[in-house]
Parts: structure tokens; C-alpha cells; sequence
């Protein structure tokens, strides 16, 4: 009846163990009271679960992001921890436990921080740079949230019941094959993966109709702010790449419980062929988490230097070029596999050649300071830090594209410590400064900027101190995933790395409290113009938050900085001679259920409950049948609900609130306010 | 601008105790005896040049990438009006002819240097030396290192000794799970594949005693999976050589399978003997062909029944 499923689930073989459920199930426990007490269940579930509006979702995603975040971010604590005092000792986590710990990490920061929150961002801002009302598939950009979060729960419920996988967040056979990993952690990680990787898929799709189809008038390609131009970009990385994870991920899971022999060792298996097609969707994924990171540093960059982006047309055809030659380059994850020398030379040079468009971007941004007038905003700073700290880890990187010299350095902590140096200045700092430059839109007020400077440095100089160690480490010898080690020289370099990650955990706590702060004085940062910063693009001519339908009227587009032109022109906050009615789609609880028996399907699969993944399956069928054949799904905002809402909102914005624009006219042309607007 | 108050002020502190703190912590721990960048041989001495050499081509772009950061984010703040502001400035023909030309022609350095290095330095490649390659043969076991000496007709596990003034040539794979070969102080790396065959090319250039390890993650045992490399001058090798052959230890395939089985942080043992062509077993243990087998040793390591 429960499949492999019996008591001794329950992780009672370690008090650490038995501790991270605790903590895992005490948190779910708290946020349901809280929940209930603040009877919030009803709001919950009809504004917000079963939501289609993309700020919405967005938020959602975010939201998801940062729990999922501070998960992860223990996990690297409790790494740093055990390697600090593992010498020549079993440290406070036996073996089997640190292997769940770092599969975890890997996993988790990957798949369920990176991801979504670059898809919440994404959600958020991309349909309003291009003068959208909504995404082009409203309901499937829901049903992908919440198979997001199915995966994310997934690999929660693995603390609680029966454990997570040991063999890496790559999951290499033949380790991760039923031979040698019988229980059901690699079994919670493919699932995660599948579930989690079907919703990415979906969004992907998605975000590539929306930016072809959806553009308002005169936002030719060339118009388009660099953030949806690297979104574009992943979007369609996303919907070629993630098959090849899926398909890796369903047929390890036919070598375990069907007996399959893909990647076993014996009986016709091969194991390369995981690494071929995990690493063919693994190494466009690096830029999927990076190129819309470049997309943010790009927009906040001309913001706050208050100038227009330096070298556009560069930045857009650097991109694309980053984006096709993504799929060239798989091969450099294991030069040490042993193929000849010409296959090898030829992906290391491949590897290299994406280091001439990424050196690209960062003078682009370099010259776009250039002659500006920089305003030190925390979304600007994490920019700096990011530019500064990414060089690093792009000669790193070039320095592991030389087969020769990865050979050795492949699977050592100097590896690490380059992935990592790629991944938190060039993804997680780009995603931090979108979290600080686009929170008053999605929120209607600003966040405190005290604390976001003090959590980036807190960021800057925790990753310095974690990860510089870990390069040295590398040259001395250091193999990841140790759980212990003999080499006392090694040990001074590891507890600096532990310093480090406490540093980093004063970083998360600072956004805590920036958040909380910026929660509590809210009515005093609002944000009445929707438009916070004097920005260049669309998404700020919206109120913040903005309207369900973003745009009362279409807007017309002639310029790269589109929104810029129009205050410049004084065509900003202007209200038309008349509204229209607006068509939007309604809410829909299918997402959310479909999320659910995804998650239950998962979790049956996991533990051979087969009845019951079947039930799932069949009502996941029924759901998309349902929703199918419904043909009402759409409900219309009549034209003076839109009027008065418009109206509304162009009273509140007096003169004072507006940005002086004088300063980007051309000098001495001006006087007086340029900005004429309605009121 | 409270926050921008609040970056200026913590600018100060902050390089101050980070230039401290880094010059103590250098000074602390020396890395003179880092494998990789003191390496012992001349293959890992050519890769090591090769990361020294393109670092420093790289720097080309990336000091003035670095500096400029700095020049550009202190010299336009927003509160040094003085300094000219071009806020349509929107790009230069000369600038972007620089910034994608400059890093390209590195890039086509680098890549005529990845391409001559990558066939030089290939793991498979036999060195020229005066004396024959000395051969080894090496199995990745749960959680320890089978060194099989074929000219030698002894084994070893978890210890691999060869005379310093003949290159080292392993041909490596795997009874288990993937795993890499690695003795960071003589040159880098290459995976053991159950029923697959890697080949590793080494050379020392003075006696010593190297750490080697399997980088690969495979499982509890992982962290101790590690031994000594012992580049022997002739005599004490002749000396180690005796030690081996008079050792009790037979590694037939029957013990084989004793020895097969996971085990954490084995001593070093050695085998004055072996089953015959027991790597050839090994590899066809997972070849797609099923029996007959050609003896009852064969049958013993490739269906592991007693």
C-alpha cells in the first residue's frame, strides 16, 4: 500500500538529521499558524495561489526563491563548519550526512534559488519593458510557479521523510545507479529535477511567445530594453536546453526502477552519455542564471549613472553570441574524461572564445559610468562589486578552458571556488540589485538603502573571504566534497572559509532586516510616481504597483530608453482623450492543484506508492482537460473602472514628485522644467 | 543620500582591515608546499606554466578591466560635478573596435596555445626518454587504489612505487563507481570507468614521495581514498622491489573478490603475485559480451560469485 514507505523514514539515525526536520517541520508548522491566525487563508488562496497576474506570480517566484535561499544557505554553513574542524577527524557530520548536505546545497541553489528567482524578476518587469498587459500564456506561466515549488517541496519533505540524495547536484552515475545508491535520495533529486525542470521548460516557452508576440508598437527588437534581451536569449536556452535535463533525469529513473541499463557499468550502459547530456543542458543553464543577471546590471547601470547604455547594439549581439556558443562548449566539464586531444583543444578554444563577448559586456558597462554621474543606490554598488569580483572569476574560468591545466585542477576546491565566483557576483549580486532596483515596483514603496548597502558588503567581502581560500586550496590539492582530510595545512584556509560564510549569513540577515524595515516605515518611502529612480525604461511609466492591466492605453514606442524619451518629450503621465475596456484573464485554481499532484506524484514515485502515482497522473490529465475545455476563462475591466483607477493615480503625482530632466538635455539648450505633464 | 554617506564611510575601514588581515594570513601559512604550483615533474611543470603563462596574458584585459572600475565609479560620483557628463553618449566606434578586438587576439593567442599544449601535454601521449616507460596498471576500487606492476608480476594497494629516471605510464580504470587518478605534484588527472580504459603518462624529475588521490566523489570512503607515490632511485627501488616479491600476500581471483569488497582507509598490502591478466578481467567484467568464460578466475571476477 505505501510502497517502500514504513517508519524508518523518519531520520532518526543522527541528532543533526532529526534536528533539520525539526526545524523543517516547525517552520511549516509556524507558517500555517500564522496563516491561520491572521485568517489569511481565504487572501491567500483566492488573490494570490490561485493568481495569473505575472507581477503576482513574480512575486511569488521571489518569494520562493529567498526561503529556498536561506535552505541552501545553511547547508553551506554546515559545510563550512565541518571542514573547519574535519582534520584529521569525523568533524560533526558523519560522511553519509555531509554528502546529503552538499547535494543538497548544489541542488537547491541551482534549481530552486537561481531559478526562480531570475523567473520572478522576470515575471515581474518583462511584460512591462514591452508595454504588455500580461504574459502570452497567463495560466501556464501559474502552472509553471507551481510545479516550481512542487520540486522545491520535494526536496524539503527529503529532510523530513527518508533522505536526499548523496551523489553531488550532477547526480553522476554510476554512483547515483541502484547498485550503488539503493535508497530514495536519488530518487527525491530526480523527481525534484523532472517536476521542477517541466516548469521551467513551460516558462521558458512562454517568456519567448511573450517577447515575440507581445511587444507594444514601435518596440522593434532593437528597442528592447537588455533586460528582456537576455531574457529573450535564456528563454530559448531554457526551451532547448531543459529537455536534454529532463530526458537525463527520466531515464536514470528507468535504470533504477524499471532495470533499465542507460549509465549502469555493465550490460551495454555508459555513464559518459549522462555527462554528455547532463552537462549539454548544464552548461547553457550557467548562462541562463547569468544572462538575465547581465540584463539587470545593464538597466541599473545607465539608471544610476544617469546616461544612456554604452555600446546597446554590442551588449545585445555579445549576448546572443554568449547564448549560441553556450552549446558549444559542454565538453570542458570533463576534458578528463580521457577524449583525444584534437576533441579537447577544440572545446577548450570554443570555451575561450565566450570570454571575448562577456570581456565585451563589462567595458560596455564600464563606458557606460564613463562620463556619467554615478549614484551609489545598493541595486549600483552590487553592479560595482559584481564587475570587480567577476573579472576574477573570468580568468579563472579561461585558466580551467586550458585542458592541460584543468587537468589539474578538475575536481578540486579551485574549481569550486571559480563556479561559485561566477554564480554569486555574476548571478546572485545581479538578481540582489534587480531585488533593490525593482522591489518599489512590484511593492509601491522603496526598500531601505542603509541596510542594502551593509548587506553587500557583508556579500562582497564573505564571498572574498569563503572562496579565496578555496582557490589555494586548489593549487595545494584539495579535492572537493571532502568530508574530512589529513593535511594540517589545510585546515587555516578552511576556517577563514568558515569566517567567510558567516560573513555572508550577516549579508542575509541584513536583507532580512531590510526587508523588515523597509515593511514597517513603508508609507514613508512610497513610491507615488512609479518611478523611482528617474528611470530609462518602460516598466516605470506603469504605477507601482502597478494596475492588473499595467497599461491603461498601449504605449508607442520610439526609443531605446522609451520611458526616458517620453518625460523627456513631456509625453509622461499624460491621461488619453478616452479608456477602453480591458480583457484580462481570470484567476484559476488549476495551477495550484496541478503543482500539488505534481508534487504527489513525485513523492509516489520516489517511494514506489505506484497506485497512487497513477491516481496523480490521471487526475493531472482530468485538470488539463478541465481547464481545456473551459472557454471562460477571460473576465473584462470596463472602461471607467480603468479610467478611475487611471485618474486616481494621476492626481496623487504632483510636480515634486517628478525627476528634473534638465540635466540630460544638451547643455545650455534648457530652462525650466522640461517636464510637462498632465497635472 | 543617507546610503551613500554610509558607502563612502565604510570604504575606509574596510580596505584597511582587509590589506591587514591578508598580509598576516599569507605570512601565516606559507604554500610552499603546494603540488601545483611546485610541482615535481615535468609534465605537471609544463601545465603549471601554461596556467602561469595564460594568467598573465590575461591580465592584459583584465588590470585594465579591474582599474578602470575603480577610476571610472571614484571620478563620475555623482558628487564630483566637475567632470564632464555626457548623459547621450551612446557609444563609440573606436572604444567598441578596442573592446571586442583587444580581447580577441588574446583569445586567438590563447587558443593557438591551447592547441599545441592540448596535443603536447595529452595524458596519452608516451614520453621520449631515454629508458622505456615503466608500466603500471591501476583499479579504482571502493574505497582504495589496486596498483598491478605487469613487469614486475606483484601488486599493491594504496601505494605506488616506480624508479624516478624511467616515465611513468598507468593504464587506469575502474571495479565501481567513476573515479579520477590524480597525483597533483607529477601532472593531472583522468577518469577510471568500470569496464573502459584510461591512460595516464607521468614522469618525475628526483626521488621523492608524492600524495595521490581519487578527486572523484564515490561514496563514504571517499575522503580516505588516497595513497603515496614513490619516484625510487635504482637501489631503492631494487630495495622496495624485494620487499614486494617476498611479501605472503597472492592476489588470485578469489582474493580478489575479498578485496573488491567497499572498505574504508586500507593499508598499504602488498601481493607478490596475481591472478594473470587480472586488468583484462577487470575490463571485461563489464564488457556487453556474457560468458563463456575462458576460466574459472574469469568467471569468479566477472559474476563475483564465490
Amino acid at each position: 500500500m505505501l510502497g517502500r514507505l514504513t517508519v524508518e523514514a523518519i531520520p532518526l539515525y543522527s541528532w543533526v538529521a532529526m534536528g533539520g526536520a525539526l526545524v523543517t517541520l516547525g517552520g511549516g508548522l509556524a507558517v500555517f499558524l500564522l496563516i491561520t491566525y491572521l485568517r489569511a487563508w481565504k487572501v491567500l488562496w483566492t488573490d494570490w495561489m490561485t493568481s495569473v497576474d505575472h507581477k503576482k506570480i513574480g512575486i511569488m517566484y521571489v518569494v520562493l526563491a529567498l526561503v529556498m535561499l536561506v535552505r541552501g544557505f545553511v547547508d553551506a554553513l554546515m559545510m563550512r563548519a565541518q571542514q573547519a574542524i574535519a582534520l584529521n577527524s569525523e568533524g560533526y557530520l558523519p560522511p553519509e550526512h555531509f554528502e546529503q548536505i552538499f547535494s543538497s546545497h548544489g541542488t537547491i541553489m541551482i534549481f530552486f534559488v537561481a531559478m526562480p528567482f531570475l523567473t520572478g524578476l522576470i515575471n515581474i518587469i518583462v511584460p512591462q519593458q514591452i508595454g504588455a498587459r500580461d504574459v502570452a500564456f497567463p495560466f501556464l506561466n501559474s502552472v509553471s510557479l507551481w510545479l516550481t515549488a512542487a520540486g522545491a517541496g520535494l526536496v524539503l519533505v527529503s529532510l523530513v521523510i527518508g533522505k536526499f540524495s548523496t551523489a553531488g547536484w550532477t547526480g553522476y552515475p554510476p554512483y547515483s545507479g541502484i547498485e550503488y545508491n539503493p535508497g530514495v535520495g536519488v530518487d527525491y533529486w530526480i523527481w525534484a529535477l523532472a517536476v521542477s525542470g517541466i516548469g521551467s521548460t513551460l516558462s521558458g516557452i512562454n517568456f519567448i511567445v511573450t517577447i515575440v508576440k507581445n511587444r507594444c508598437p514601435g518596440m522593434t527588437y532593437m528597442r528592447m530594453p537588455l533586460f528582456t534581451w537576455t531574457t529573450l536569449c535564456i528563454s530559448v536556452l531554457i526551451a532547448f536546453a531543459f529537455p536534454a535535463l529532463t530526458v537525463v533525469a527520466v531515464q536514470l529513473a528507468l535504470d533504477r526502477t524499471l532495470g533499465f541499463h542507460f549509465f549502469t557499468n555493465g550490460d551495454g550502459g555508459n555513464m559518459m552519455m549522462f555527462a554528455n547530456l547532463l552537462w549539454i543542458w548544464g552548461h547553457p543553464e550557467v548562462y541562463i542564471l547569468v544572462l538575465p543577471a547581465f540584463g539587470i546590471f545593464s538597466e541599473v547601470v545607465a539608471t544610476f549613472s544617469r546616461k544612456r547604455l554604452f555600446g546597446y547594439k554590442s551588449l545585445v549581439y555579445a549576448t546572443a553570441c554568449i547564448a549560441i556558443l553556450s552549446f558549444t562548449v559542454w565538453l570542458h566539464h570533463f576534458f578528463t574524461m580521457g577524449s583525444s586531444a584534437n576533441v579537447n583543444a577544440v572545446f577548450g578554444i570554443a570555451t575561450m572564445i565566450i570570454a571575448v563577448p562577456t570581456g565585451v559586456k563589462i567595458f560596455d558597462w564600464l563606458f557606460t559610468m564613463y562620463r556619467g554621474r554615478i549614484e551609489f543606490h545598493p541595486a549600483m554598488v552590487y553592479t560595482i562589486g559584481f564587475m570587480v569580483t567577476f573579472v576574477i572569476g573570468g580568468v579563472t574560468g579561461v585558466l580551467l578552458a586550458l585542458p592541460p591545466a584543468d587537468y589539474l585542477m578538475h575536481n578540486s576546491t579551485f574549481l569550486v571556488a571559480h563556479f561559485h565566483n561566477m554564480l554569486i557576483p555574476g548571478a546572485l549580486f545581479g538578481y540582489f540589485a534587480g531585488l533593490n532596483y525593482w522591489f518599489p515596483k512590484a511593492f509601491g514603496f522603496k526598500l531601505n538603502a542603509k541596510w542594502g548597502i551593509r548587506s553587500f558588503w557583508f556579500w562582497l567581502i564573505g564571498f572574498y573571504l569563503a572562496f579565496m581560500p578555496l582557490y589555494v586550496l586548489g593549487f595545494m590539492g584539495m579535492s572537493r566534497r571532502m568530508e574530512h582530510y589529513a593535511d594540517p595545512n589545510w585546515q587555516p584556509y578552511l576556517i577563514v572559509a568558515a569566517i567567510g560564510a558567516l560573513c555572508v549569513l550577516c549579508g542575509i540577515a541584513c536583507i532580512g532586516i531590510q526587508l523588515y524595515v523597509s515593511a514597517k516605515n513603508w508609507g514613508s518611502a512610497r513610491d507615488v510616481t512609479g518611478d523611482p529612480w528617474n528611470g530609462r525604461t518602460l516598466e516605470w511609466a506603469t504605477s507601482s504597483p502597478p494596475a492588473a492591466y499595467n497599461f491603461a492605453i498601449v504605449p508607442e514606442v520610439r526609443d531605446v530608453d522609451a520611458f526616458h524619451d517620453m518625460k523627456i518629450q513631456g509625453t509622461a503621465y499624460q491621461s488619453p482623450l478616452q479608456y477602453e475596456d480591458i480583457v484580462m484573464p481570470k484567476s484559476s485554481g488549476i495551477g495550484p492543484i496541478l503543482g500539488a499532484l505534481a508534487f504527489v506524484l513525485g513523492f509516489a514515485m520516489v517511494w514506489y506508492i505506484w497506485w497512487l502515482a497513477a491516481l496523480c497522473l490521471v487526475l493531472c490529465l482530468v485538470c488539463a482537460g478541465v481547464r481545456a475545455c473551459d472557454d471562460n476563462s477571460d473576465f473584462v475591466i470596463p472602461a471607467s473602472e480603468v479610467a478611475r483607477l487611471e485618474n486616481a493615480r494621476l492626481a496623487q503625482i504632483t510636480p515634486a514628485d517628478m525627476h528634473d530632466m534638465r540635466d540630460f538635455m544638451p547643455r545650455g539648450a534648457a530652462s525650466g522644467s522640461v517636464l510637462q505633464g498632465r497635472v | 543620500m543617507t546610503a551613500q554617506r554610509l558607502f563612502y564611510r565604510s570604504l575606509k575601514p574596510i580596505l584597511i582591515s582587509g590589506t591587514i588581515g591578508t598580509t598576516l594570513f599569507l605570512q601565516g601559512c606559507g604554500i610552499s608546499d603546494a603540488p601545483v604550483l611546485f610541482p615535481k615533474g615535468p609534465i605537471a611543470l609544463a601545465q603549471r606554466d601554461l596556467l602561469f603563462t595564460a594568467f598573465g596574458l590575461m591580465m592584459i584585459v583584465a588590470i585594465p578591466a579591474i582599474f578602470l572600475t575603480f577610476y571610472f565609479v571614484w571620478r563620475y560620483r555623482r558628487s564630483n560635478q566637475g567632470v564632464s557628463y555626457t548623459p547621450d553618449w551612446e557609444g563609440s566606434w573606436k572604444i567598441e573596435t578596442v573592446v571586442w578586438l583587444v580581447p580577441a587576439a588574446i583569445i586567438v593567442v590563447l587558443g593557438t596555445l591551447v592547441w599545441d599544449s592540448t596535443h603536447n601535454l595529452d595524458p596519452y601521449k608516451e614520453l621520449a626518454a631515454d629508458k622505456p616507460a615503466f608500466r603500471v596498471q591501476a583499479v579504482a576500487l571502493d574505497w582504495k587504489w589496486l596498483f598491478i606492476y605487469p613487469e614486475l608480476g606483484f601488486a599493491s594497494v594504496n601505494e605506488l612505487a616506480f624508479p624516478q629516471d624511467r616515465p611513468l605510464s598507468i593504464e587506469i580504470t575502474s571495479d565501481t563507481v567513476m573515479n579520477s587518478l590524480m597525483i597533483p605534484a607529477l601532472g593531472g588527472q583522468i577518469y577510471a570507468m568500470a569496464g573502459m580504459r584510461t591512460e595516464m603518462n607521468l614522469l618525475a624529475s628526483e626521488p621523492g614521495v608524492f600524495n595521490g588521490r581519487n578527486t572523484m566523489f564515490s561514496g563514504d570512503g571517499f575522503s580516505d581514498q588516497h595513497f603515496k607515490a614513490h619516484a625510487m632511485s635504482e637501489a631503492d627501488f631494487t630495495t622496495w622491489k624485494k620487499k614486494v616479491s617476498e611479501s605472503s600476500g597472492v592476489l588470485d581471483a578469489k582474493y580478489y573478490l575479498d578485496l573488491h569488497a567497499q572498505s574504508t582507509a586500507n593499508p598499504v598490502t602488498y601481493y607478490s603475485s596475481y591472478e594473470p591478466g587480472l586488468f583484462d578481467l577487470i575490463l571485461r567484467k563489464y564488457a556487453p559480451v556474457m560468458g563463456p568464460y575462458e576460466s574459472e578466475a574469469a568467471e569468479l571476477i566477472c559474476r563475483g560469485a564465490a
